[in-house]
């Protein structure tokens, strides 16, 4: 690790101000799970850490009118504990899947939304494009757990966020704060995600300064949902694909559905076609069937990496039945 | 007097032996107090950082460590590799950095600049056609037994598929390194992380120019070796010239990066196979042709013991080629090569059985006669079926049910030598009674310190706690390096026979001080009995000692039936594939497993446990990936190199075969067998669920997809 | 052919900016670092801010306050290993993807390797050093030695102490919330067999 100067506010304001010193070359430090691991590979270098996680505005889940408030340094035990969020079932899921008690309790929501890629060209130093002389280091090379949707451009690694295709099945916001003291801004969870066409863009629409400092969910009203996540290890591991839904019912028969993937491409991959073909149908295996295949329809494997196909098809058949708590088996 | 004969026990006489007994070091372990060479802290010790290359290869032309020299903290600058040499492998160390913190010395490795001109690079092991057109392969020789193509032509079943097996990396947690220290201008303290304490002084002090009577090595605890850490390796040399060079200690451990890279690995195996048998299913041929690689060296797996275990197979046809990689070079694997062979041949035995419609079990039992060890597989095959409930469980290859999760049961067997190495120890009874005994050896796990405490324990009849148990260092009598499992009956061999010695000589005390006859003493409790009766306490025998205590030399091996070599094994794994996301899951995993006299039966079954979930790891998730066109090992860290974890090992039964006959051999090895057969039986059992043989190891959920929707093998 | 590790670092905190202002931003950065803690209060530093040089940090650490000097970036995970000798976590993965570095701040498990030392103050830190005081030993200790879950011992002081927490939070564990909650450790020689036979032992088979 390099040097740099540490930083402790106590409110948001303070954190903003603090992150927008020495031209906004800072870096936000929550759990620590993903930073502390950057800084040691030296992936970044910032002059200042700011240390949020005293910020007791941007603790803990509430409830008011509109919904779930969920403060970005809310833990992933947290999350799995809190009563507000029993009916949220995809991100008990996702909590569930985080096979260590380490990160669950380290590990904050916030934290998982800014998840830099597990690709391995980019944790071997290589960016986030892993470009060489403008070729794609990806492309031809070993690609076998990288992008199979959305991948037609520079950027083919995978988003790391494993609650974000729960959170946008279930229409989360996220509310990103600053660069100035005083801004803040609701976006739907869907559009921070960016898919870079240039190594400086990023993984978010983040820019340097602000942080995420809430994530809201509207009203469960009796939706269901689930995530279903591919994992080859039972312990601490990445995902290979995975699926999240939410269903929102008329007696048996699908009346509203949202379906996104994880994994599958460099950010959540919202699967319009997939959730619009349950619409009309009873939850069974031919609907969440066509879901799946729907969702992969237009997948562009890379070279080593059309068995993910099978797998993101899979995620999205079994998260369907898993919501209407259909599914039986399955690894 | 009754002849002193030099032997373990009657079985039933024991106290101690064979029954369970927690490790003596267990507390100091599972409490964070034992110290590794990694945890050594004296006084003003310098932390070491390194600059490796990474890429494939390429010539150095430029290093610069001015910048580095000046960075504060840094007290030393090492370069393993100047302008001109050759770096052949992704993690090849450049350059050592040694300041007062870590911190500063990885500020001191980024101010090293090095520029380097790129060299085409090979690292791809398992294309043999593409290694062939880059001119990375070289015959290992070929040889014949019998008439294959008659042979063939006359088979009622002919089999012929392809077979493989990764490159792993040992991956010890404890990363390699050492601890050094100078005492003045000619004496160097290493603490190094070793599995030869006796063995390495020498390899610090030749190149050091030290007189090898003043390096002094302790290893008291190392954090896993598996075959790797026999040597002081140019990274301890540098460590203790950094240490010269500063003045003061320094640690150089390896980062896990540079561990995985160039800390040793499990040479590859892949191999093209046929095989054929009679209308009974007798195996009449064997023919292959197997390449992999060592590294750039570019050996591979030797030709010579294939078929594995079933060498009896009349007609053989065996071809060999290695392929030179840019890879980190190959070290000793736990049993080495044993798990590749195996992987390539009991495979190859039941994809045969699924040909012929047959029960693998029977196809396995039925060709026994071509083993080293026909009654003792026969045996344990028997013990392991009922475990798993293999007659019941059973179904042909394919059947493994309806619906996505499929279920299948698979075997395999091993082999193993297991002799005991050579090693010497000094034992001593105190005039109190106190007992300690000195030897150079190590405990990697095997929990050396526990079986040496029950063997003298055992025979002068006190407790395991009774025992003082020093080793550790290189100043103590030589002992065997721990490899090849070697060690227990290493070890338990010289103690027996000194302590034998020493109670021998003390029943000559007690016999004249008590006047009882020397031949009717037994030591039993922590008491001198005579005919069952007590004599004396063993304080009281030791105190006729006089002042002086007892020393006795311990030596071994020695043909007197302490120990023996020669170990078979059988493993069974029931296991679920599911066919959609390609996930294998262990539901059971059975171990049924000879190795002559148990010393610990506690600490035997860990290292059987351990073997397994060890074969899990390669069988399904473990393997070096190497990147052609970086040319880097691309997943070198615990995210990305995927090991089981607590929930992945399914339930393990294991069951130690040791009737009389096996008691009666005398103490053999255990180490490395029950880790070679795991994953030919998981293969095994994936192929039994889903029809289809997924050909190289780990099956991970992409080669189990491929290979699903490439259907049949 | 340059070092690839000074090509490029990136995250969206410092990816916005070209390189050659991160390499700018850098060198102002190590003026910071040689300044020490009284120059950077001159230098007017906002509150709750440290300078990128050595401070003066106090831990408690199994029960007793300790004060030491370190940089902002140096991990808990140093500190108690290479200052406070408290070796029992252990440095396995630059990544913490293995548990070793597992201790308990204010009873929770966290990788120490994961968190900087400073992040630390005020929180009550304790190592697997403190599950054993002279004779008195805790039963996940001595659980551990009863079902041999070791073999070379690197791994077993973190996973012991995550063993601790988890029990601690469930004190009825069944095997499958044993196996999902000790997922974040490795063992290379393969002892789960024990660590889970013990925890079991502890939970009573979550009954």
């Amino acid at each position: 690790m390099r040097p740099f100067e540490y930083a402790r506010p106590q409110t948001e304001g303070e954190a903003l101000d603090l992150l927008n010193d020495h031209d906004a070359n800072t870096a936000v430090l929550a759990g620590g799970t993903d930073l502390v691991a950057l800084l040691q590979s030296d992936l970044q270098a910032p002059e200042r850490v700011v240390d949020i996680k005293q910020i007791e505005s941007m603790q803990g889940v509430t409830a008011d009118e509109d919904g779930i408030l969920i403060g970005a340094l809310t833990t992933l035990e947290e999350i799995a504990e809190s009563p507000l969020l029993a009916d949220y079932r995809s991100l008990g899921d996702v909590v569930d899947g985080v096979r260590a008690i380490q990160i669950q309790q380290m590990g904050t929501i916030g934290g998982d939304l800014c998840h830099l890629p597990n690709c391995w060209f980019y944790r071997n130093g290589y960016g986030l494009l892993a470009l060489e002389n403008g070729e794609s280091l990806v492309a031809d090379g070993d690609n076998r757990y990288h992008a199979i949707v959305g991948n037609q451009g520079p950027a083919k690694f995978v988003s790391a966020a494993r609650f974000a295709p729960a959170l946008i099945a279930w229409g989360a916001d996220v509310k990103v704060i600053g660069p100035e003291p005083d801004a803040s801004e609701w976006l739907p969870l869907e559009h921070f995600f960016v898919t870079p066409k240039v190594e400086s863009q990023g993984i978010s629409v983040l820019k340097p300064g602000q942080l995420i400092s809430h994530v809201r969910l509207p009203a469960a009203a009796n939706r269901i949902s689930s995530t279903y996540e591919v994992l080859q290890m039972d312990g601490l591991d990445w995902p290979l694909a995975t699926a999240a839904v939410t269903i929102d019912l008329d007696g048996s028969v699908v009346r509203e559905a949202s379906i996104v993937m994880g994994h599958v491409a460099p950010m959540p991959w919202v699967a319009h076609e997939a959730a619009q073909s349950l619409i009309g149908h009873a939850i069974d295996e031919v609907s969440a069937t066509r879901a799946g295949e729907f969702a992969v329809a237009g997948a562009t494997p890379l070279r080593d990496n059309a068995y993910k196909v099978q797998l993101a098809k899979t995620a999205v058949k079994r998260a369907v039945l898993a919501a209407a708590e259909m599914l039986e088996g399955g690894l | 007097m009754a002849e002193r004969k030099v032997a373990w026990k009657a079985r039933k006489d024991n106290s101690l032996i064979g029954s369970d007994i927690t490790r003596i070091d267990g507390i100091e372990k599972a409490s964070g107090h034992a110290k590794y060479a990694a945890d050594i802290n004296t006084a003003g010790t310098l932390f070491a950082r390194l600059l490796t290359f990474k890429g494939g290869a390429a010539v150095v032309k430029t290093v610069d460590t001015a910048d580095a020299e000046k960075t504060p903290g840094v007290r030393a600058v090492h370069v393993f590799n100047g302008p001109g040499k050759e770096v052949r492998w992704d993690g090849t160390i450049v350059a050592a950095v040694a300041a007062d913190t870590p911190e500063q010395a990885e500020d001191g490795v980024r101010a090293i600049k090095v520029t380097y001109e790129t060299k085409p690079h090979w690292v791809d092991e398992e294309d043999l056609a593409g290694a062939t057109k880059a001119m990375r392969t070289k015959p290992l020789g070929d040889n014949q037994k019998g008439e294959v193509d008659a042979a063939l032509k006359a088979a009622k079943h002919v089999h012929t598929g392809y077979y493989g097996i990764a490159t792993i990396s040992h991956m010890c947690l404890e990363t390699h390194g050492s601890h050094c220290e100078w005492n003045g201008e000619d004496k160097l303290n290493v603490h190094l992380s070793t599995q030869n304490v006796s063995g390495t002084g020498g390899q610090f002090a030749g190149p050091l120019g030290l007189d090898a009577s003043n390096v002094s090595i302790t290893c008291n605890y190392i954090g896993g070796g598996f075959g790797s850490k026999f040597a002081a390796d140019e990274w301890g040399l540098a460590c203790a010239q950094l240490s010269k060079k500063a003045g003061k200690p320094v640690r150089l451990m390896l980062d896990r990066a540079t561990e995985l890279k160039i800390g040793g690995t499990r040479p590859s195996g892949f191999a093209k196979v046929t095989i054929a048998a009679d209308a009974e299913g007798n195996i009449t041929v064997w023919d292959s042709h197997h390449w992999g690689t060592s590294g750039i060296a570019g050996s591979t797996i030797a030709l010579g013991q294939l078929p594995y275990c079933f060498d009896g197979i009349p007609n053989r046809n065996r071809k060999a080629t290695g392929i030179s990689t840019n890879t980190g070079p190959n070290r000793a694997w736990r049993a080495p090569p044993h798990p590749q062979l195996c992987a390539v041949t009991d495979t190859v035995i039941d994809d045969l059985a699924a040909k012929m419609g047959a029960d693998s079990y029977d196809i396995f039992l039925k060709n026994l006669d071509k083993t080293k060890k026909p009654d003792v597989y026969a045996e344990e095959m028997k013990i392991g079926a009922k475990l798993i409930d293999w007659k019941a469980k059973w179904h042909a290859h394919g059947k493994g049910g309806g619906g996505a999760q499929k279920r299948g049961l698979g075997m395999a067997l091993h082999q193993w030598g297991g002799r005991a190495g050579a090693t010497t120890c000094t034992v001593k009874v105190h005039p109190d009674g106190a007992v300690e005994t000195f030897l150079g050896s190590q405990d990697l796990g095997t929990g050396t310190r526990t079986v040496i405490a029950i063997t003298l324990a055992e025979t002068f009849g006190l407790g395991v706690a009774d025992v003082k148990v020093n080793l550790g260092n290189n100043s103590y009598p030589k002992a065997n390096p721990s490899g090849g499992s070697i060690t227990v009956g290493g070890v338990t061999g010289p103690h027996r026979r000194a302590g034998l010695e020493a109670l021998w000589k003390i029943y000559d005390l007690v016999a004249a001080k008590y006047k009882v006859a020397a031949d009717s003493l037994s030591a039993k409790g922590g008491k001198i009995l005579s005919a069952g009766k007590a004599v004396c306490t063993w304080k009281q025998a030791c105190g006729l000692l006089g002042a002086m205590p007892l020393e006795v030399q311990g030596q071994g091996p020695k043909a007197d039936g302490l120990t023996s070599q020669g170990v078979g094994g059988i493993q069974m794994a029931d296991v679920t594939v599911d066919i959609e996301t390609g996930i294998v899951k262990i539901n059971e995993l059975v171990a049924v497993q000879d190795c002559g006299l148990i010393i610990d039966e506690l600490t035997a079954r860990s290292q059987v446990y351990g073997g397994l979930i060890m074969g899990i790891a390669y069988a399904l998730s473990e393997e070096r990936v190497m990147d052609n066109r970086t040319g880097r090992f691309i997943n070198a860290d615990l995210e990305n190199y995927k090991l089981p974890r607590i929930g992945d090992i399914g339930e393990l039964k294991v069951h130690m075969y040791q009737p009389d006959s096996e008691y009666e051999r005398g103490v053999v090895g255990l180490g490395e067998p029950p880790v070679i057969s795991t994953g030919a039986a998981i293969s095994n059992a994936v192929a039994n669920a889903t029809g289809v043989r997924v050909p190289v190891q780990p099956l991970t959920p992409q080669r189990v997809l491929e290979a699903l929707k490439g259907g049949q093998a | 052919m340059q070092d690839r590790n000074d090509q490029k670092r990136n995250g969206p905190d410092f990816s916005r900016r070209d390189f050659l202002k991160g390499s700018a931003a850098a060198a102002t950065a190590t003026a910071v670092a040689t300044q020490g803690p009284e120059e950077a209060a001159a230098a007017n530093l906002k509150t709750n801010v440290f300078a990128a040089t050595a401070q003066n940090v106090t831990l408690n650490v199994n029960g007793k306050n300790h004060t030491v000097k370190v940089e902002p970036r140096v991990t808990l995970l140093h500190v108690l290993r290479n200052t406070l000798n408290l070796t029992g976590c252990k440095e396995v993965d630059e990544r913490s993807a293995d548990g070793a570095d597992t201790v308990m701040i204010d009873g929770k498990a966290v990788l120490a390797g994961s968190r900087l030392a400073i992040e630390c103050e005020g929180k009550k830190i304790r190592t697997v050093e403190s599950l054993r005081q002279g004779n008195k030993v805790d039963e996940v200790v001595s659980g551990f030695v009863k079902h041999d879950a070791m073999q070379c011992g690197f791994c077993t002081p973190g996973f012991v102490v995550a063993t601790r927490v988890f029990l601690d939070k469930n004190p009825k564990a069944s095997l499958g919330d044993i196996q999902k909650g000790l997922g974040g450790n490795i063992c290379r020689c393969g002892t789960y067999q024990g660590i889970t036979s013990c925890a079991l032992e502890i939970s009573k088979g979550g009954k």
